[in-house]
């Protein structure tokens, strides 16, 4: 069981992700963008971190930047949610700081896959 | 090309029934061989579809059947024997009618599906258990180092190892060897190397996919192991780590050498990044290349005879360009001969079939290339070759079991280049020549006085005569007479040579020397009385002064000593009796094959592009000359025959040489 942070405006999203992880026995808390993400992240240290990029009040490039540069949550890995199509905001996300990340639209076993893979087991 | 998708559709098809062709015949000689099959088992799919869309139905309806029973086989259900082989083979031929919308019949095309269905009844009952196994587990050896910044980034080393040790048998070494001194450590880095040595049934992929988030910016170097240990062209152990190096990803297509790798590469170079295009307008292209030669070498001689400097400069400058353009030009048109080579395995299995020989064909160097058109007119006297070959050439497996020979007869197809020509054999192993009944027949066909004394070198000549044949009994695949004279007119057509050598009991091997290009060559210009002449420059070996004494003493041998090597010249003013020679002659000294000659000219001009143009009809008797070309001024040049040229000056030696 792990504690994971999704960071998304998409309350749809948020909840796909919630149900699908919690499903699988780990704990959700959410955040609505990346302000929101980065001062949840200061506040409590979690496992895994799940962002959306395209956000308002602070986009997730640069709360990955912000994460990573201020040495929140050292070693914790971040998932970033990305569209097959963009080669180039991936380089952006990864040099970041990012992990790995999940092309949209992906399933739960998807998910799942993805989360157990950036997990320490 | 052309608009019309039915046309597209039939070039398509060809192609497909080719590559379905070839397939089969690969799938005789492994049967087992799962690619083989799912490649004709793909063709015949796409056929079947593509053909249905464009109207031709019963191509379609008849494909059906054919894929229908080959699933069979593709699903291991029954083996690929080689009855069903020949069934699918003569199955093909019915297709290929049907594209070509050849006057068949269904009756034939029903025919030739109960025959398949018998021959894939058949196997199904030769069934043996043939399971398709797992693929067999490799070693692999997995050496790799994580960015530095990747500990901060959450990339886990555990986690990998983890789904590393998942895939099979593991053993992991720590490489410790990038930890800098304690002063200079960053304990967040990632100083650590990994080399991981894995036994697993899975592939590349599934390696490279535990890496997902990583393998672009780490170093990684999957090396598969022989079953020694050893390992395969692995490159230098290399692990990197530390700030700022994080290295490319390394080739990892490169870091194999297994056979696996080399059959995927083999792919990769046929499906490579290619453009059809008709060969009229290469043959369009290659007319303006040849007209903008000429047009430059008008352009060099204006340029001589002025001394504007920019203009030099410019002329020189368009030289280069279009002697890189017809270059460039070359290549475009030049084909592997594995195109032509393809073809015949087809030939050799009806042949074997015909003649009730077991004949094996042998190819060698496939990736010779040359000139598109070359590649087209030789395939017809190819063909005869072999048929002779398989029909004259190789014993019944009676006969060779009984020489002590291998039962199965070997024909050897092989090309190689030398120089500016390529040379193909084609090789037998069988009885060889028989000089007596080529002899009788020659005598019987009055192309011989009885009793006269000829060279072995000649007497094998008269094969190529006009209406010779030794063939006891015309069959149907050889022996009608009209073989071995049509192949030396196209030989000799594309400006090659023909040459025939036979051992008695041993074989035969009949060796054409083919000009890599038809259209423009490289020559040398000379001078010969007021007439200038080409000599191609791939045969020229050297240029020599004739010195007076030497023209003085080689009054009655005309012969040269060169490099302690007596080389007969022919006086090209004699030849072509264009009166009294200069006092500074020059020798030019060409050669095709083993064979020199030299050549004795005026004056040497210097090199020319020379752009091909063929002499009228009326002037096909004329040997001394292939061809002529327009120079820069505007007067033509003929282009010596080289060949005829140096058979010319050997008999001439060899006269001298009984003489005296």
């Amino acid at each position: 069981m792990a504690s994971i942070l999704t960071v998304d405006d998409s309350a749809s999203i948020r909840q796909a992700i919630k149900i699908t992880l919690m499903t699988d026995g780990h704990q959700v808390a959410e955040a609505v963008d990346g302000m929101d993400g980065l001062s949840k992240a200061k506040a409590a240290k979690v496992d895994l971190i799940i962002t959306d990029l395209n956000m308002p009040n602070m986009n997730g490039l640069e709360m990955i930047r912000a994460i990573r540069g201020g040495g929140i949550q050292a070693g914790t890995p971040i998932l970033f949610l990305s569209t097959e199509s963009d080669p180039e905001i991936k380089g952006q996300a990864k040099a970041a700081g990012a992990t790995g990340w999940l092309n949209k639209p992906f399933s739960a076993e998807q998910l799942v896959a993805v989360v157990k893979k950036v997990l320490a087991r | 090309m052309s608009n019309d998708p039915t046309e597209t559709f039939r070039l398509e098809a060809q192609d497909l029934l080719e590559q379905i062709e070839q397939g089969l015949l690969d799938l005789t000689r492994r049967p087992g061989d799962r690619d083989l099959v799912d490649a004709v088992f793909r063709g015949l799919h796409t056929l079947k579809g593509s053909g249905a869309m464009f109207g031709f139905d019963a191509l379609a309806a008849f494909t059906h059947h054919c894929e229908t029973a080959f699933d069979r086989v593709r699903k291991g259900e029954v083996p690929a024997t080689d009855a069903l082989v020949s069934a699918v083979l003569a199955a093909q031929d019915h297709m290929r009618a049907l594209v070509e919308g050849l006057e068949t019949t269904d009756a034939v095309g029903e025919a030739l599906l109960s025959a398949l269905q018998q021959a894939v009844d058949n196997a199904a009952g030769a069934e043996t258990s043939e399971a398709l196994s797992e693929p067999a587990p490799r070693t692999w050896r997995i050496r790799f180092s994580l960015p530095a910044a990747a500990l901060a980034n959450g990339v886990r080393p555990l986690p990998l190892l983890d789904e590393l040790r998942g895939l099979g048998d593991c053993e992991v070494i720590a490489l410790t060897g990038e930890i800098p001194p304690l002063e200079d450590l960053v304990p967040t880095a990632c100083h650590l190397g990994w080399d991981v040595t894995l036994t697993t049934a899975h592939g590349r992929d599934a390696i490279e996919d535990v890496f997902l988030f990583v393998i672009d910016d780490m170093s990684l170097d999957i090396t598969a192991l022989d079953e020694s240990g050893g390992v395969q062209d692995a490159p230098p152990p290399q692990v990197q780590s530390g700030e700022g190096a994080a290295p490319a990803a390394p080739d990892l297509a490169g870091a194999t050498n297994t056979p696996a790798a080399v059959a995927a590469d083999t792919k990769a170079a046929k499906g490579g990044d290619t453009v059809r295009v008709p060969a009229e307008r290469l043959d369009e292209m290659m007319d303006r290349v040849g007209e903008l030669v000429i047009v430059q070498s008008r352009l060099k001689s204006l340029a001589a005879s002025t001394s504007d400097i920019a203009l030099r400069a410019v002329a020189e400058e368009i030289e280069r360009l279009a002697s890189e353009m017809r270059d460039t030009m070359m290549v475009v048109r030049m084909m592997p001969v594995a195109t032509l080579f393809g073809r015949f395995r087809r030939l050799i299995h009806d042949l074997s079939r015909d003649t009730g020989k077991a004949i094996e064909l042998v190819t060698e160097g496939e990736a010779t290339e040359l000139d598109k058109t070359v590649i087209e007119r030789l395939a017809d006297p190819l063909i005869h070759l072999i048929r002779n070959a398989a029909d004259h050439g190789l014993e019944s497996t009676s006969d060779r079991i009984a020489a002590g020979k291998s039962a199965t007869g070997r024909i050897t197809l092989s090309a190689r280049q030398t120089g500016a020509e390529v040379v193909i054999t084609v090789c037998d192993d069988g009885r060889g020549v028989d000089r007596d009944r080529v002899r009788a027949k020659a005598e019987q066909q009055g192309l011989l006085a009885a009793n006269s004394a000829i060279g072995d070198a000649e007497l094998l000549q008269l094969i190529f005569h006009p209406g010779f044949s030794t063939a006891a009994q015309v069959t149907n695949l050889s022996g009608r007479g009209v073989g071995m004279d049509v192949v030396k007119r196209t030989i000799e057509g594309l400006r090659g040579q023909i040459g025939l050598t036979s051992v008695g009991g041993e074989g035969s091997q009949v060796s054409l020397r083919i000009p890599l290009t038809l259209a423009i060559i490289d020559g040398l210009l000379v001078r010969v009385g007021a007439s200038r002449f080409v000599i191609p420059l791939a045969s020229v070996e050297e240029c020599v002064e004739l010195t007076t004494e030497q023209d003085l003493r080689s009054t009655g041998r005309s012969v040269l000593m060169l490099r302690d090597q007596l080389v007969p010249f022919i006086r090209l003013r004699e030849l072509f009796n264009t009166g009294r020679p200069d006092e500074h002659q020059k020798v030019v000294v060409v050669a095709t094959g083993e064979e020199r000659v030299g050549l004795v000219v005026d004056q040497i001009l210097g090199d020319h592009q020379t752009v091909i143009k063929a002499l009228s009809p009326f002037h096909t008797s004329v040997e001394t000359f292939s061809g002529a070309t327009i120079l820069g001024d505007g007067g033509v040049a003929l282009i010596l025959d080289v060949g005829h040229l140096v058979a010319a000056g050997q008999r001439q030696d060899a006269r001298m040489n009984q003489a005296s």
